[in-house]
């Protein structure tokens, strides 16, 4: 079982190492794209053993080797493969093996073709390092890998040019990769202040140990721990107020998208959480968890809000990325932990086959986003048409499908706890999504063919890429059906999170409700943007004058907030911080240089040739030479 | 009246400077070496004086090797005089000034 | 008390010859001073115990050194006076003064010594059943300064050989050319056996 733990670990690092050692200059390489996506494969193949074995036989626990190790603090690299890791891996794997066979269609035409790769899987070994590691520190070396890849992989296309805000609000990928980034830096402090004091009173950084040490801490001491290990998760699940990379993220290649920026790194904040439970469990830090769980209500339905007037075919699946992680925090943060990981996967296989649909529409529209200009595309792209069509119904939670049982009982769950603000929030953002992603659907694949008036001569993808989507559509329609299944997996390790007798008297009613709201929702999407001919959808200048779109389509002023207050300031103060340093240091510096170069100038007089002159110049040495002799003989 | 080591580096020192002294003002280089004999010579004292004070044999060694130094310096530095004095038929310093960058 | 007269008379009288020789306009006045102030510098030795120094003094510096510069002489022209520009005399004379008035100060100073320990003390012969300075020095100088000695040594031949190439006629070529004349001449010896 350890060679499979280190497999699994190391496969994707061996295809990074291929494409990035090897290949890194050369043009364009197909066998790269081929042995990425094996080696990929290989580490999927040898997560599903593990699973297996862990379902059976229970976690797998190895150390590979000690790492650091100075005093006190040691910290081994170990690998704890339970139950909730290999979830990870299974879906991570997945969704990476498919995204990799997905890219080598996608990035077909790119220049940098082989870096892709190299990223991309170097990106899969930060992830799998963030699940499998069983302390802390571990965590956080996987956190910032992604952390780098995600910022390598939104820049990727870094020699575009910038563009106005006003134009395009993530204005240029290698500005929206540094937004990424230094975002994520804010809230990896809160992180690392949170590991720190973890260390400092427990002293060690093992899951085991810290959690077992954890309910004999101080009621404080606990509820700083977890909220700075939130902020930390905040960033990296892009929650409000660190939301604003997220969107601009997309300026990505739309796999990475697929991968990173919906089904796995963002999800990892939701996975500390959740690895996390028995410090958020406690009943300490309940209000931190309360706070957790109203923070992801109120995501969820500001994200949704957002998406309803987004007319970027990315940003929209981009926010809605946003809303459902929204939802996983609300699962944990009351702590239905196994939900709240039930909808991860879930969502993991939707949102990524979601985008990888949205993909494929921009490869076929030449990397146009804009779906007013999109419509009627069903006749050209059959097999996108139905993906988008089957991820959008996961995502919307209509029945049968995987989305409606893991977003059900999220919202069951808040009903159960009494938390009623969040299950109205929850339900009334159910309804939004289901109207705002069918909104997407019937605007690209329905209504007037608006592309052919611009030109655009859309094509789907390659069929084999086609064909490597079918695995994430098949479980978003059937991944809900094994929830039971799951969840006799999953409580081996994580706490159960039983409904009450009343919730399950109502459960129907609920589910009905979100049921009818989706449909609801979906019907009058289909209404206003799937008519054709003298039914085709206008624009309405009138209401997008009005305040309450202004401010939903300007992400109600946040970014613009961040700028004038934040950016703006921080600019001056940095060109005046610049003004100085190059008045006092570089003037120093300057300064130690002149005073070189002046001396230069006046010992030059001395070397007159006459070597009786410099006799008498050496003289002055001794004579000096002695005097210091002299005075320390004297003083010593 | 005693006469203490203190007597014996005062003398030396006094003549280490009558040599730098020369050192500094001679321009014939002949003059120079003879400068810089006394100064090696002012350094024997001070070294034979503290062996003596200290009752140990280490500073009549380094006296002894340095005169073995002067005598080879002195060796050596005539020879170099001579070929000077056939090139520049002088021996003046002020003569000898291809030094000048 | 005896000591107190000599040192005193050695004293002045080198400092007096030292004088001269730095501030002789003729070579040959400041040779014979040199060497004279040499003979004397011996004496201070003899009254500081170290009598093998004081031997050897006389017979280097003012047998075998003074010998040299005589010899050296000749090379130039002794008997004129030494013509010289004396740019900056008050300068050299305050950096002189100065420089002695620092020594005096220093070493008038007194010479803290309780903590040293003599590592080749004087008297070591004794204990081998002689007696004298020189037996000393010979004891230190063949044990503990061996190989400088022998370095010493090699130094002294090594400045013999240069003194000899620098100074002597007809060195500036190499002694390999001459072997062709000496193959003639060897043919010329077989023809005479023949």
């Amino acid at each position: 079982m350890e060679n499979l733990v280190y497999i699994a670990l190391f496969a994707p690092f061996v295809g990074s190492l291929f494409a990035g050692l090897f290949f890194a200059r050369s043009p364009k390489t197909h066998l790269v794209g081929v042995v990425n996506s094996t080696l990929i494969g290989i580490a999927f193949i040898a997560a599903v053993t593990l699973a297996l074995h862990v379902a059976e036989h229970g976690a797998v626990h190895v150390t590979m080797m000690s790492w650091i190790s100075a005093g006190d603090l040691s910290i081994p690299f170990g690998f704890l493969v339970d139950e909730v890791s290999v979830t990870m891996m299974l879906v991570v794997t997945l969704v990476s093996t498919i995204v990799h066979i997905y890219s080598t269609g996608y990035m077909d035409h790119d220049r940098a073709y082989n870096r892709f790769f190299a990223y991309l899987s170097a990106f899969v070994f930060s992830m799998m390092i963030l699940v499998m590691s069983d302390n802390f520190a571990g965590l956080f070396i996987g956190w910032e890998g992604v952390g780098v890849c995600s910022w390598l992989l939104i820049g990727f296309w870094y020699h575009k040019e910038d563009r106005p805000f006003e134009e395009n609000p993530s204005i240029s990928p290698s500005w929206a990769a540094n937004e990424a980034f230094i975002m994520n830096r804010v809230a990896d402090l809160g992180m690392l202040v949170g590991i720190f004091l973890i260390y400092w009173n427990v002293g060690s950084l093992q899951y085991d140990v810290v959690f077992k040490a954890l309910p004999h801490l101080a009621d404080g001491l606990l509820v700083s721990i977890a909220i700075a290990l939130f902020i930390g998760a905040m960033g990296k699940s892009a929650q409000f107020p660190l939301h604003t990379w997220l969107t601009d993220a997309m300026e990505g290649p739309t796999p990475v998208s697929a991968l990173i920026h919906a089904a796995t790194m963002v999800t990892a904040g939701v996975f500390l959480v959740i690895r996390a439970n028995p410090l958020y469990s406690l009943d300490a830090v309940h209000e931190v968890s309360m706070f957790i769980a109203s923070l992801g209500a109120f995501v969820a339905f500001y994200a949704a809000s957002m998406a309803l007037s987004a007319r970027d075919i990315k940003r929209i699946v981009a926010l809605s990325t946003l809303s459902q992680l929204g939802y996983m925090f609300a699962a944990a943060g009351l702590g239905a932990y196994w939900i709240a990981l039930f909808h991860l996967a879930a969502h993991a296989f939707f949102k990524a086959l979601l985008f990888l649909g949205a993909g494929n529409v921009m490869h076929a529209m030449d990397d146009e986003l804009d779906i007013f200009k999109m419509g009627g595309m069903k006749k050209v792209m059959m097999g996108s048409y139905i993906y988008m069509g089957i991820a959008s119904f996961a995502l919307a939670g209509l029945p049968v499908m995987a989305g409606f049982y893991s977003k059900d009982a999220i919202i069951e769950t808040a009903f159960n706890d009494g938390s009623y603000i969040i299950w109205a929030i929850l339900v009334i953002t159910a309804g939004m999504t289901a109207f705002y992603s069918f909104r997407q659907v019937f605007f690209t694949f329905h209504g007037e063919e608006r592309y052919k008036a611009l030109g655009f001569h859309p094509h789907d993808m390659y069929k084999y890429v086609l064909v490597a989507m079918a695995p994430l559509a098949v479980l978003a329609i059937s991944f809900g059906w094994f929830m039971e299944n799951f969840h006799e997996f999953i409580t081996k390790n994580l706490p159960d999170y039983e409904m009450s007798h009343t919730t399950h008297h109502w459960a129907w009613l609920l589910g009905s409700l979100v049921i009818v709201l989706a449909v609801t929702g979906i019907i009058i999407a289909y209404k206003k943007y799937a008519g054709k001919g003298p039914n085709a959808w206008k624009r309405d200048e009138e209401f997008e004058q009005s305040f309450i779109y202004k401010l939903v389509e300007n992400q109600y002023y946040v970014p613009k907030f961040y700028d004038e207050f934040i950016v703006q300031p921080y600019t001056i103060a940095s060109k005046k911080f610049w003004e100085i340093d190059k008045a006092v240091v570089d003037g120093f510096v300057d300064l130690i240089g002149k005073m070189s170069y002046k001396s230069g100038d006046v010992s030059r007089g001395m070397q007159t040739g006459s070597l009786s002159a410099y006799l008498n110049w050496m003289g002055v040495g001794a004579l000096l030479l002695i005097v210091a002799a002299a005075i320390t003989a004297l003083i010593g | 009246m005693e006469i203490g080591i203190g007597h014996y580096l005062i003398l030396s020192g006094i003549l280490f400077s009558i040599g730098f002294v020369g050192v500094l003002r001679r321009k014939n280089l002949l003059m120079l070496f003879f400068a810089t004999e006394i100064m090696l010579n002012a350094v024997n004292i001070a070294f034979a004086a503290i062996g003596n004070y200290y009752g140990d044999l280490s500073g009549q060694m380094f006296a002894f090797f340095i005169i073995a130094v002067a005598a080879s310096e002195v060796a050596v530095g005539l020879g170099l005089l001579i070929i000077l004095y056939k090139k520049y038929g002088s021996l003046d310093l002020d003569v000898i000034s291809t030094m000048k960058g | 008390m005896y000591e107190f007269v000599a040192f005193y008379i050695f004293a002045i009288a080198t400092t007096i010859l030292f004088l001269i020789t730095v501030m002789s306009k003729n070579v040959l006045y400041s040779m014979t001073s040199l060497a004279a102030g040499m003979v004397l510098i011996s004496g201070l030795f003899f009254l500081l115990g170290a009598d093998f120094l004081g031997v050897v003094q006389l017979i280097v510096y003012v047998g075998a050194v003074m010998a040299l510069y005589a010899f050296a002489m000749m090379f130039f022209d002794a008997t004129k006076d030494v013509k010289e520009k004396h740019g900056n005399s008050a300068l050299v004379f305050l950096l002189g003064g100065l420089m002695a008035l620092v020594f005096v100060v220093m070493f008038s100073a007194p010479i803290i010594g309780e903590n040293i320990q003599a590592l080749y003390p004087v008297g070591l012969a004794e204990n081998l059943g002689a007696s004298g300075n020189s037996q000393d020095v010979g004891l230190v100088l063949f044990t503990k300064y061996l190989v400088p000695f022998e370095v010493a040594a090699v130094m002294l031949l090594v400045a013999m050989i240069a003194g000899i190439i620098l100074a002597g006629k007809k060195m500036d070529y190499s002694l390999t050319e001459c072997e062709a004349s000496d193959e003639e001449l060897k043919q010329e010896i077989k023809k005479e056996e023949v």
